[in-house]
């Protein structure tokens, strides 16, 4: 399945959350979105977002300043 | 986080809403200041949600809040606060979203003389009326001393299992924390959001002032918390990176202004907000030398970029502390 991406770069939480909330409500389950970003605290944020809503964050990687979060949507 | 926990002991399904607009203070703050990033990274909002085991839906309302701000039809707080037009406008927005998404009631965790001016006797009725929500408002910790709304009077929700706090002291709500064990909370008097902030309120009723408007923009407010802001007259404004994470912010925005940097010495990266003169950025270069590691030394390189053309360098002397009034900095 190919995966989405989501720009939420130079943007500060929660800004970053509510983008990658607005971007599953228009993806199918099982979808997969992958969030770049640049605010630290969305490494917390996002995949917190992600275990209240039922999403499996697969994989979160970072490269200096650069943050990739991947996620699974969920079923509801 | 009480209020929705005494709901869902009811056996109610909560959901929680979180607006954003802005000027919360958790979210940016922790991401910008070297210092702040030991803190814990946590969005407080999320962080009660996941405790309880409810969904949040956090909304945007940044555009729609700037009519809130500016134009508040009950006044600003001490500083330049909405407090009550802030309160009728998010139960408004949350009685949009119930109707939207098929929700009975809402909820808030509002106690009748709690805050000076949204949480009164005699504006709790008024947050009701103006939202539009009137009696599908429910405040649980307070709704022994209001009259029954309508989730109490159908039956949705049993009143005699409400509470009846009041006041400033919030011993009643930490006894009932511990009641339902929760241990961990957020900080709970205030100081969530930056207009509560006098010296934050102070910059933006300058930038209002500078610009002969009120309006603003998402940028302008996220600068507002970062650096020193120095304005030596009312045509130009400094922005003044205080350590490494905010320079790094700063940076972000270097393009849409005139900046400076120190070549000589290490230093600060410094924004110029307006339209300076000739002599102005020679002053604004001896401000930034006077904030670098060359403060100290005869003469400082400090490279002026215009936002369009080329970098050009000065070697300025830093200003002495004593050239720089306080009433400069606001």
């Amino acid at each position: 399945m190919n995966a989405h991406d989501l720009d939420a770069r130079h943007l500060l939480c929660p800004l970053p959350v509510i983008r990658t909330q607005d971007a599953v409500k228009n993806l199918a389950p099982g979808a997969i979105l992958r969030v770049h970003c640049t605010d630290p605290g969305a490494i917390h944020d996002i995949p917190a977002w992600c275990r209240i809503h039922g999403h499996e964050v697969l994989d979160i990687q970072q490269e200096g300043r650069d943050i990739r979060i991947t996620l699974r949507v969920g079923s509801d | 986080m009480l209020a929705a926990k005494v709901i869902q002991e009811q056996g109610i399904h909560v959901e929680g809403i979180n607006f954003y607009t802005g000027f919360c203070v958790e979210g940016h703050t922790h991401a910008i200041r070297r210092k702040d990033r030991a803190r814990p990274k946590r969005n407080n909002a999320l962080w009660v949600a996941e405790q309880l085991g409810i969904r949040l839906h956090i909304v945007d309302v940044i555009e729609e809040y700037k009519q809130v701000l500016t134009d508040p039809k009950h006044g600003y707080g001490a500083n330049l606060n909405p407090c009550l037009d802030c309160k009728i406008f998010m139960v408004r927005k949350a009685y949009e979203w119930i109707r939207e998404h098929g929700f009975d009631f809402i909820i808030t965790g509002e106690v009748i003389g709690q805050r000076p001016k949204s949480q009164r006797a005699d504006t709790l009725p008024v947050v009701a009326k103006e939202s539009g929500a009137g009696d599908l408002l429910l405040r649980p910790l307070c709704a022994k001393n209001l009259p029954p709304t309508r989730p109490e009077r159908e039956g949705w929700v049993d009143r005699e299992k409400l509470y009846d706090f009041s006041g400033r002291t919030r011993k009643p709500q930490m006894a009932l924390a511990a009641r339902f064990g929760i241990r961990d909370y957020a900080q709970p008097a205030g100081g969530c959001c930056f207009l509560t902030d006098p010296q934050y309120s102070r910059k933006l009723a300058d930038l209002w002032q500078a610009r002969g408007t009120r309006a603003y923009e998402l940028d302008d407010i996220l600068l507002l918390k970062v650096g020193r802001h120095i304005r030596p007259a009312p045509h130009f404004k400094l922005i003044v990176g205080r350590e490494e994470g905010e320079n790094n912010f700063l940076e972000g925005y270097r393009k849409r202004f005139l900046h400076l940097r120190t070549r000589s010495h290490p230093g600060p990266l410094v924004l110029v907000d307006g339209t300076p003169g000739e002599a102005d950025i020679e002053l604004a270069a001896r401000i930034a030398a006077r904030y670098s590691q060359g403060r100290t030394a005869p003469e400082v390189e400090v490279e002026v970029v215009p936002r369009e053309g080329e970098p050009r360098r000065l070697r300025v002397p830093p200003l002495p502390p004593h050239e720089l009034p306080e009433s400069w900095v606001i």
